[in-house]
């Protein structure tokens, strides 16, 4: 049967020949980085190299790149490092009711620890508008925290006019990359970004390998105590082969971004179409042309995203759902909820998620084998045949 | 995630449908939930001769939708209603915990089938207890 991956966003393929270097670099140059003699040495200067590799993919120095464990500890390090650091100032922090559910719930921890953090509304495309984050500031606001890109519904936020606002009112910016890194070009000095999180998982790099950007002169914290690795940012002997694979992605993705934009956004726009055209009452969720190159996300009425799920795996394809059997609680998304679906229609949401390994047939697969499937929900849904009176 | 037993339910669903001319039809769960269950219920001489149900819902919330179908077709009206939520998620091998508390409401179904038919003909109904299973797990926005 024909296996069709369309849930990239979730994670991705990791490039073979990626695999293959950091295999090898396994057994070859396993030295601990920190060592002085040569096989340690060698281990560094692979961190050093990676170090650059990513400051390349978003336009910063290599010494204001620091190495994590992914895109979750990324957000709750900076988040928890910047407010700890900055209490003195104040206690606000602003936020958006579409984060991640890394950024939300460590707001909730610091929300326990005496902060006070806005979250900030955005409108029906999944879009917080930046006069609204300005009118959020007051003298005790620390801390600013928007995502690059949503990862459900795919919609860009306007993040460099944010960062404008945040520089104006000597604000911290954080932005949580990790959907947009690799994806979509990244300036972290013209968006104004003091500090991002990304992860190499999300463009064929490994998991389990991230790293945050800390613009020079902005103070964080440590969530491990140990060692002075990472300038003593992350504790621990640094994931070498990880590392070297997180930097061979980033030089990937950088060297690729134009032409595997324009291809998969080809495909993506195809895909929508399709789905517009052979399936009745849906709705595109997110912005329409200010979206993620690689992400489509329908509500489909009448029917629930898991037995959808479900279906499409017994035909081969691997997609997502923002509903609640899918979320791992009793309601659905908070996405997309907050851009403005009654509960049965998030329920119903179906997140097709491309990659540049995605084919034209990838897609025709999905449109020939996606309708019939929602067709035969339906029938079952008592929504869709009192809708129609067919009791 | 899903047994065996449940997957089979889900994508061959017994009795899956809606009938004309039924004895009694109850409906449970709540759109908003993301489960909704109808069932619908033909009896002769106090027995359940043809039940058919439609679900929006998840995989548990078809699976045990069908179930119920299945251990109640042929039932007289009061062995049916001893079955259980809990009997249902038995006969199909179990269900991850989670699901055991919003999708797992068949048996519900199939009782307020069964109390729509006895208040149809003028029978007493007051030994039914008709909790919504999913209302008194405080689900959502049931209330």
């Amino acid at each position: 049967m024909q296996q069709v991956y369309l849930d990239n966003a979730a994670t991705t393929k990791v490039l073979p020949s990626i695999a293959e270097a950091m295999c090898k670099t396994m057994t070859d140059n396993y030295g601990n980085p920190s060592s002085i003699y040569k096989l340690g040495q060698q281990a560094k200067s692979i961190l050093d190299t990676a170090r650059e590799q990513v400051g390349e993919l978003i336009n910063a120095s290599p010494k204001e790149i620091i190495f994590t464990g992914g895109g979750s500890e990324g957000d709750t390090m900076l988040l928890m490092g910047v407010a700890h650091a900055y209490a003195k100032k104040g206690k606000h922090i602003i936020t958006t009711a579409i984060e991640h559910h890394a950024i939300l719930h460590t707001c909730s921890a610091l929300e326990k620890e005496g902060y006070t953090v806005t979250y900030l509304p955005v409108d029906e495309f999944g879009k917080v508008d930046p006069a609204t984050v300005e009118a959020a500031i007051t003298p005790e606001t620390i801390l600013i925290s928007v995502m690059y890109a949503n990862n459900e519904i795919g919609t860009i936020m306007p993040i460099r006019e944010i960062g404008a606002v945040a520089r104006k009112h000597g604000v911290l910016f954080h932005t949580d990359a990790v959907q947009a890194a690799g994806h979509i070009p990244i300036d972290v000095k013209a968006d104004n970004i003091d500090l991002l999180t990304l992860t190499a998982h999300k463009f064929h790099g490994p998991k389990g390998t991230g790293a945050v950007y800390i613009k020079q002169g902005v103070k964080t914290g440590s969530l491990v105590y140990g060692g002075g690795q990472e300038k003593g940012l992350r504790a621990g002997t640094e994931n070498t082969a990880g590392i070297l694979g997180l930097g061979l992605a980033a030089v990937h993705a950088k060297e690729n971004m134009k032409e595997n934009s324009k291809r998969v956004t080809r495909l993506r726009d195809k895909l929508i179409a399709g789905i517009n055209e052979k399936i009745s009452e849906v709705r595109l969720n997110g912005h329409p042309t200010d979206r993620l190159p690689n992400n489509v996300n329908f509500s489909i009425r009448y029917i629930e995203g898991e037995g959808l799920l479900l279906l499409l795996d017994m035909a081969g394809i691997a997609a997502s759902s923002g509903s609640a059997c899918t979320s791992g609680s009793l309601d659905p998304s908070h996405v997309l909820l907050a851009i403005g679906l009654p509960h049965e229609i998030a329920h119903g949401s179906l997140r097709l998620t491309l990659s540049e390994f995605t084919t034209e047939e990838d897609i025709d697969y999905l449109l020939e084998k996606l309708p019939p499937i929602v067709d035969r929900l339906r029938q079952m849904s008592p929504l869709y045949s009192e809708k129609y009176n067919r009791v | 995630m899903y047994s065996a037993k449940v997957m089979d339910h889900f994508s061959n669903p017994r009795n899956v449908g809606v009938m004309e001319d039924y004895s009694g039809v109850g409906t449970v769960g709540n759109p908003v939930c993301g489960d909704i269950m109808k069932i619908f219920i033909k009896v002769e001489d106090n027995i359940i001769t043809d039940i058919k149900f439609q679900t929006f819902g998840c995989g548990a919330a078809i699976a045990t939708s069908s179930m119920v179908t299945e251990l109640a077709k042929g039932k007289t009206i009061d062995d049916a209603l001893k079955l259980t939520n809990l009997a249902v998620a038995e006969a199909l091998d179990g269900l991850p915990p989670i699901k055991m508390h919003c999708s797992n409401l068949a048996a519900d179904g199939l009782k307020a089938a069964i109390v729509d038919y006895k208040l149809k003909n003028g029978l007493p109904t007051d030994d039914i207890n008709l909790d919504k299973e999913c209302c008194h797990h405080s689900c959502c926005s049931c209330s």
